[in-house]
């Protein structure tokens, strides 16, 4: 097998696009609320990673400035909804999001 | 003699490798800390992959804050509610039927579209990018961004108050 010559930016936008497909069908098919958390994670970690790609490409730096921004917004939404998810537990003695349905019907 | 492969690439493929793994090890494990620990794998590699692409000070950021301290909050909360691993789910062939096979066509005409529309990109290189050091990002950061920053302060005042005040036990 011959490995080509050099990585093109593209290929990291393709890993970030694979890594973010990877959260929403976490997302989509799991359960547990922390679970269900960590794959909004995931999601934002491969959109960091073609914003730092991007501003590869472009040779300027914003980009990163923009990752910074996400990671400040993440780490708030982390604050905020593990707590939101400790309240829900307290309250229903359950993580399964099938069993938090009071706003469906 | 074996001839000496270029390290960009089989930096990048050995990473976005690990980085694919710990991603179906995160939505795959039943525990709820293993998949905390694949994703910290996940932000690890990730942080290599930064580093690669010049972002020296974004890949520090990322470990400590990301791959330390959101996950530490993570973990503290999987161990704190002590969920066990899942029930065996009941079957949401919804989910399963309509869900996976239309992302799976998004992944394929995302991939096609960066691949036609971005035919060629600049090839990465450790070192050809190398403005990603503390000082141009902070110089950056506090005259053109100073607006956006600022806000920040406040996202994070707001959201500490909200997570204390979400989290407190109530006292009657």
């Amino acid at each position: 097998m011959m490995l080509p010559n050099a990585v093109p930016v593209s290929w990291y936008l393709i890993l970030s696009a694979i890594l973010f497909s990877m959260g929403v069908a976490g997302f989509l098919i799991r359960r547990n609320i922390i679970t269900v958390f960590m794959c909004i994670e995931l999601m934002l970690n491969a959109v960091n990673l073609s914003f730092v790609a991007f501003s590869y490409e472009l040779k300027k730096i914003d980009g990163q400035l923009f990752t910074f921004f996400v990671m400040v917004v993440a780490a708030a939404e982390a604050a905020v909804g593990l707590a939101i998810i400790l309240t829900v537990f307290r309250h229903r003695m359950s993580l399964e999001i099938d069993d938090v349905s009071s706003l469906k019907n | 003699m074996i001839p000496m492969p270029n390290l960009d690439v089989l930096g990048f493929l050995v990473l976005a490798t690990f980085a694919v793994l710990c991603g179906l090890s995160v939505i795959l494990q039943k525990h709820a800390v293993a998949s905390a620990l694949s994703l910290v794998g996940v932000m690890g590699s990730l942080a290599v992959l930064y580093l690669m692409l010049g972002a020296e000070f974004l890949a520090a950021v990322q470990m400590i804050v990301y791959a330390g301290a959101i996950m530490v909050l993570f973990v503290f909360v999987i161990m704190l509610l002590n969920s066990g691993s899942e029930r065996p789910a009941k079957a949401r062939y919804f989910a399963y039927l309509v869900g996976i096979p239309s992302l799976l066509a998004f992944l394929g005409v995302i991939s096609f579209f960066i691949l036609k529309e971005l035919p060629n990109t600049s090839s990465v290189q450790f070192g050809a990018f190398t403005q990603g050091g503390p000082a141009p990002v902070g110089r950056l950061l506090f005259t053109q961004y100073l607006l956006p920053f600022e806000v920040t302060s406040l996202l994070v005042l707001i959201a500490i108050i909200g997570a204390m005040v979400l989290a407190k036990k109530e006292i009657d």
